[in-house]
């Protein structure tokens, strides 16, 4: 079986870097976007088996639109959202109940500084089956 | 308003002169109208008090029950509520013990529309002047906050970098190719870098915003720190094939703070590089009058729409776009030249075009004196 591919749209190019060893690393295929635009164009490219979506690109809701957009169009496609928010403004947000889940259109959200193990784990939950 | 007087033709009297005019308080810029309630017994006024705060309260000494005073007592001293005590014609005691109790003012009986009119409008003045204070230092904090929770992100996205790069490193994630990893250690190098000058720059920003930094003012060559400028910038230039050019020639002196003028210098020449093209041209021309120092900075850069220079100046505004998207910076440079501007008795000019490039000027006067400097800082921030 072909491996899994990942869409990763995040506007910090390290960030992007280190997402791609560490999932390349543990067997899936990694695609790069910059942000909106690019992950627009790779999403109409193909389907990735999962998106990992940062909140925060270059205008201040560009993680939201973009999750809105994707699930708009193909609900079953699973979406991890990173964001640095929660622990800067005390905003706290997560998509374990359907509430926050009709709002905030991700599968789960996961803080910044991510931690690789427990990003790894969130996919492995998402795109088993 | 609330007026409390147990005579009806008083509680009348007020409620007609002042139910249907308004005050312009041209000091302020402000136009005042009040609703006007009475109540006729010191127990009512406390029970409408406590319901709902007037803005100023127009209390009877002389009140059948609780008195004046006794009421004055329950409410004491608010920010939000001034007390104007009614007192009997020529009662100066009552008056005094007023005021000493957390009275604004009092007015004796009798009195005409016009005494009236002219005490209320005081009080008015007074009321505002406090709120517009309060909602000023509210709006100081607000921003304050605001600066530092963006501080904290922008120091903590390079921290994630470089930590997110030695985990890879530590654990040999990446394979057994040495060259991948040595990439990675470059790039913590710069993402530790940009750290450093962020922090260098948060402190040259506090130390002008703050007016505590000790300035030595002593004349200045601008020239001279022109070239230890470009000096400073020429490594950058050279690694991408740019031409740095200083225009002009013969000291040009001021009396200036060396450090906040090299600043200055820096900052733009630095920027005019790092939003360059490969192979392009920085052009630095110094000049000046009697009176102002000239540095104009042209590049031959990415350049910026007229939407994005009006945004320019602002703390952490990074224009972001395509064609800004890999070069790194702190947010805080123009912010800072702007500010030293000022402080020069000067000012910051941009003029762009996208793809084109664009020319920083700054005017900088060559007297000024120091304490009137801090005084224009501090009024801008105002």
């Amino acid at each position: 079986m072909a491996a899994r591919t990942i869409l990763v749209v995040d506007d910090d190019m390290d960030f992007r870097a280190q997402l791609r060893v560490q999932l390349e690393a543990a067997g899936f295929a990694v695609v790069e976007a910059d942000g909106l635009a690019e992950a627009r164009k790779a999403l109409a490219q193909g389907r990735p088996d999962l998106v990992v979506v940062d909140l925060m690109m270059e205008h201040m809701d560009d993680g939201f639109v973009l999750c809105h957009e994707i699930k708009a169009k193909d609900a079953a496609l699973p979406v991890v959202m990173v964001t640095a928010v929660a622990a800067e403004t005390g905003i706290k947000f997560d998509a374990t109940t359907d509430g926050e889940r009709a709002w905030v259109k991700a599968d789960a959200i996961l803080d910044k500084p991510v931690r690789f193990e427990q990003l790894k784990r969130e996919i492995g939950r998402l795109v088993k089956g | 308003m609330l007026v409390v007087d147990d005579e009806p033709g008083m509680r009348m009297g007020v409620a007609r002169a002042l139910g249907d005019c308004h005050f312009d308080l041209t000091d302020i810029d402000q136009r005042v109208a009040f609703t006007v309630e009475t109540a006729d017994t010191g127990e009512k006024a406390l029970e409408m008090i406590r319901a709902s705060e007037p803005d100023i309260l127009l209390l009877d000494h002389k009140l059948p029950g609780m008195s004046g005073l006794d009421v004055l007592d329950h409410v004491g001293r608010s920010d939000h509520m001034l007390t104007i005590m009614i007192t009997a014609y020529a009662s100066l005691e009552t008056a005094v013990s007023a005021i000493k109790q957390g009275a604004y003012d009092f007015l004796a009986k009798p009195f005409t529309p016009s005494e009236l009119k002219t005490t209320i409008r005081r009080a008015a003045e007074t009321l505002i002047t406090a709120r517009q204070a309060r909602r000023l230092a509210q709006e100081k904090r607000q921003v304050r906050f605001e600066f530092i929770r963006v501080v904290a992100h922008e120091l903590k996205s390079p921290l994630a970098a470089v930590e997110g790069y030695l985990q890879i490193v530590r654990d040999r994630t990446a394979g057994d190719d040495q060259a991948t990893y040595d990439h990675m250690l470059d790039r913590c190098l710069i993402r530790t870098r940009h750290m450093r000058k962020l922090i260098v720059d948060l402190l040259d920003l506090t130390h002008i915003e703050s007016g505590r930094k000790k300035r030595e003012l002593a004349e200045v060559d601008v020239r001279a720190l022109a070239d230890t400028a470009v000096e400073t910038a020429m490594p950058d230039a050279r690694a991408r094939s740019i031409t740095l050019q200083i225009h002009g020639s013969g000291p040009l002196l001021m009396m200036a703070d060396a450090g906040e003028i090299e600043i200055v210098l820096n900052n733009l020449v630095s920027n005019a590089v790092k939003y360059n093209r490969d192979n392009g041209r920085v052009d630095v021309r110094l000049g000046g009058d009697a009176d102002t120092i000239t540095i104009a900075v042209t590049d031959t850069g990415i350049g910026m729409s007229k939407e994005e220079t009006s945004r320019l100046f602002g703390e952490f505004v990074r224009i972001k776009n395509d064609r800004t998207r890999n070069i790194l910076g702190s947010g805080l440079g123009l912010s800072i030249v702007r500010r030293l501007a000022t402080l020069y008795g000067g000012e910051v000019r941009v003029e762009s075009e996208p793809d084109v490039g664009s020319t920083f000027t700054v005017v900088l006067s060559r007297k000024v004196r120091a304490d009137q400097a801090v005084e224009a800082v501090q009024d801008h921030d105002a």
